[in-house]
C-alpha cells in the first residue's frame, strides 16, 4: 500500500449521469426496433423491392438530378455572388433581384410553374431564328432541373458571397499589387480561400438537394420516391415501399457526407488548426 | 527600437543618377469623406534611391504609399511612375480613368510589402512567389520555380520552399513576401511598415534583407518607425505629419539635426 502523500493513485471521476443516460437511450432504441418488428410491416416486401428495376432507375434519376441541379446551382451561385459584390450597379442590382425572387417562391410552386410554362408560352425560341413547342422542350427532366437548379443558385449565391467576404482584404490587395486583374485574383487567390467557408454549407445544401428531388415527382419526374409510389399504387404496400425509398436516401446521403469530409480537408490545406479539433 | 546596421554610406539625392525621377508626386491630395488625409504631397524619388517616410500614425504616410500603386485613388494633383501618369490617361485637357486591365499593368512594375505580410495562405512559399510571374507575366512554371528558389535562398529561406505561411514565423513570412514582390522584377519596391507586426527579435532579419536589397540599387520607398534603418540605409528621410511633408532631406541631417520642432518631438518620442 502506497501512502506517500506526493505519490498517491489518481482515481478518475465517475460519470454516473452518462451511464444512466446511455441506459435510457438504449432502452428507447430497443422499444422502437421492437415496435417496428411486431408492427404491420411486411419486411420481406421491403427486401424484395429494394433493388427492383424501377427503384434502381428512380435512384439513378435522383442522383443524376441532384448532381446536375447542384452543378447548375453552384454555377449560378458563384456568378451571382460575384455580380452582387461588383462595383457595377447594374450587375449588383440584377443579382439582388435574382436572389430576392427565387428565394421567395416555394420550390414546389417553381417546379409547377416551369412544368406548366406551355400554358403561358406555347412556343419558345429566338424570334426569326428558331422556335420549338414548349411542351416538347419542358419535359419533366428539364422542368425539374430548372426549378431545382435556379432556386438553388439563389441560396448558393448567398453562401458564396459569405465565403468571398470572409477572405481578408489584404489578400485582395496583395493580389492586385502583383498586377492581377479582378477575375484573375478571384479565381486564383480569393475563391480557393473562400471555398473553406463555402464547402460545409454547400455540402449541407447538396444533401438537402438530394431530398428536394423528391418534390420533382409532382412534375412526373421518375425519381426514387416517384418509383416507389408507382409501385404501391399497384400493390398497396405503402409503408414497405416508402421504407425502400428511405433506405436509399440514407445510403446516398451517407456517401455524400463522407465525400464532403474529404473535400473540406482538401480546402483546409495551409490552415493551422489547434490539435483539439 | 534602434537596430544598428552596417551603413550603406551617406548618399544623398545629389549623388544619384541624374535624369527623370522614377517617382514624381506633385501636390497629391487624398481625402476619405470629409477628412483630408493628404494635403498636397510634393516628392521626387530617383532611380536607386531609398526614401524612408517617418511620422506619427494618421499622418498619411501609408495612404501616400498606397496611392503610388493605386490601392487608393488620388483626388487631386499628379503622380508619375517611370514618367507615366498613375491611374489616368491624359486626353487633351481631360484625365480619363484607366480601366481594370491598364491599372493592373501599371502595378506590375511596382512591388509592395505589407505590414501584415498578406501571403496567400493556401499556397506554399514557392507557390506564393511564382503566382505573379506565372499568372501575370506568363512565365513558364519551371523557370519561375527556379527563380523562386534562388530568391528564397537570397532571403535566407532555402529550406522553407514547401512550407505554408502558417508554418513560418512572422519574420520568415515577411521575407517570403519580399521574395514574392522581387519575383515580379519590379522597378520600385514599396514597404508599408514592414516590421511593425513583428516580434522584436524578428525585426533585424527583415531589415537585413531590406538593406541587402538597397545595396543592389533597388529603388525603395519605406514607411517605417525604424529610425536606425532610416539612418543607415535610407538616402533621404521625409517626415510627414497631418497629411503633409514637414521636412525632407538626407537621412543623417533629418534624424540628427532636424530643423522643425515637430520632427524633433517625433524623433525624441520614437527613440524613447
Amino acid at each position: 500500500m502506497n501512502t506517500d502523500p506526493d505519490n498517491l493513485v489518481i482515481v478518475p471521476r465517475r460519470h454516473y449521469g452518462r451511464l444512466i443516460g446511455a441506459a435510457l437511450v438504449l432502452l428507447a432504441l430497443v422499444a422502437i426496433v421492437h415496435a417496428f418488428v411486431v408492427g404491420q410491416i411486411e419486411w420481406s416486401y421491403v427486401g424484395r423491392f429494394l433493388t427492383v428495376r424501377s427503384i434502381m432507375e428512380g435512384l439513378a434519376n435522383t442522383i443524376v438530378m441532384a448532381v446536375l441541379a447542384m452543378v447548375l446551382g453552384l454555377a449560378l451561385g458563384v456568378l451571382f455572388a460575384i455580380m452582387r459584390l461588383s462595383a457595377n450597379p447594374v450587375l449588383s442590382t440584377t443579382a439582388l433581384g435574382y436572389i430576392w425572387f427565387f428565394r421567395a417562391i416555394p420550390v414546389l410552386l417553381q417546379l409547377l410553374l416551369w412544368y406548366n410554362l406551355a400554358l403561358v408560352f406555347p412556343t419558345i425560341g429566338i424570334p426569326g431564328i428558331a422556335s420549338w413547342k414548349t411542351v416538347d422542350v419542358m419535359t419533366p427532366f428539364v422542368a425539374a432541373l430548372l426549378g431545382l437548379g435556379i432556386q438553388q443558385g439563389a441560396f448558393t449565391a448567398e453562401v458564396v458571397r459569405a465565403g468571398l467576404l470572409s477572405v481578408d482584404q489584404g489578400q485582395y490587395e496583395a493580389a492586385q499589387t502583383l498586377g492581377m486583374t479582378r477575375l484573375q485574383l478571384l479565381r486564383r487567390i480569393i475563391m480557393p480561400q473562400a471555398m473553406r467557408v463555402i464547402v460545409p454549407p454547400v455540402g449541407n445544401e447538396f444533401i438537402g438537394m438530394v431530398k428536394l428531388t423528391s418534390l420533382a415527382s409532382v412534375v412526373q419526374f421518375a425519381e426514387v420516391l416517384h418509383s416507389a409510389q408507382s409501385i404501391y399504387y399497384a400493390n398497396s404496400r405503402v409503408i414497405e415501399l416508402l421504407l425502400v425509398a428511405a433506405f436509399w436516401y440514407l445510403i446516398v446521403v451517407t456517401i455524400l457526407s463522407l465525400i464532403q469530409g474529404r473535400v473540406e480537408a482538401y480546402f483546409e490545406r495551409g490552415v493551422a488548426r489547434s490539435p483539439g479539433r | 527600437m534602434d537596430i544598428r546596421l552596417p551603413s550603406v554610406g551617406a548618399v544623398d539625392a545629389d549623388h544619384l543618377a541624374p535624369g527623370a525621377p522614377l517617382v514624381l508626386a506633385r501636390n497629391v491630395q487624398k481625402q476619405f469623406g470629409a477628412v483630408k488625409v493628404l494635403k498636397g504631397i510634393d516628392l521626387a524619388v530617383q532611380k536607386g534611391e531609398v526614401l524612408c517616410i517617418i511620422g506619427p500614425s494618421g499622418s498619411g504616410k501609408s495612404t501616400f504609399l498606397r496611392c503610388i500603386n493605386q490601392l487608393e485613388r488620388i483626388d487631386g494633383g499628379a503622380l508619375f511612375v517611370s514618367g507615366e501618369r498613375v491611374g489616368f490617361r491624359q486626353v487633351g485637357n481631360e484625365l480619363h480613368e484607366l480601366d481594370d486591365k491598364a491599372i493592373a499593368r501599371q502595378r506590375r512594375s511596382i512591388g509592395m510589402v505589407f505590414q501584415r505580410f498578406n501571403l496567400f495562405p493556401h499556397l506554399t512559399a514557392t507557390q506564393n512567389i511564382i503566382e505573379g510571374p506565372v499568372q501575370v507575366l506568363k512565365q513558364p512554371a519551371a523557370q519561375a520555380r527556379e527563380r523562386a528558389h534562388a530568391l528564397l535562398e537570397r532571403v535566407g529561406l532555402a529550406d522553407k520552399r514547401d512550407a505554408y505561411p502558417s508554418q513560418l514565423s512572422g519574420g520568415q513570412q515577411q521575407r517570403v513576401a519580399i521574395a514574392r514582390s522581387l519575383a515580379m522584377q519590379p522597378e520600385l519596391l514599396l514597404f508599408d511598415e514592414p516590421t511593425s507586426a513583428l516580434d522584436p527579435e524578428l525585426v533585424a532579419e527583415v531589415l537585413l534583407v531590406m538593406r541587402d536589397l538597397a545595396l543592389t540599387g533597388m529603388t525603395m520607398i519605406v514607411v517605417t518607425h525604424e529610425l536606425g534603418f532610416a539612418r543607415d540605409v535610407g538616402h533621404r528621410v521625409a517626415f510627414m505629419d497631418q497629411g503633409q511633408i514637414v521636412e525632407m532631406g538626407p537621412s543623417q541631417t533629418i534624424l540628427t539635426e532636424p530643423k522643425e520642432a515637430r520632427t524633433r518631438a517625433f524623433i525624441k518620442a520614437v527613440r524613447h
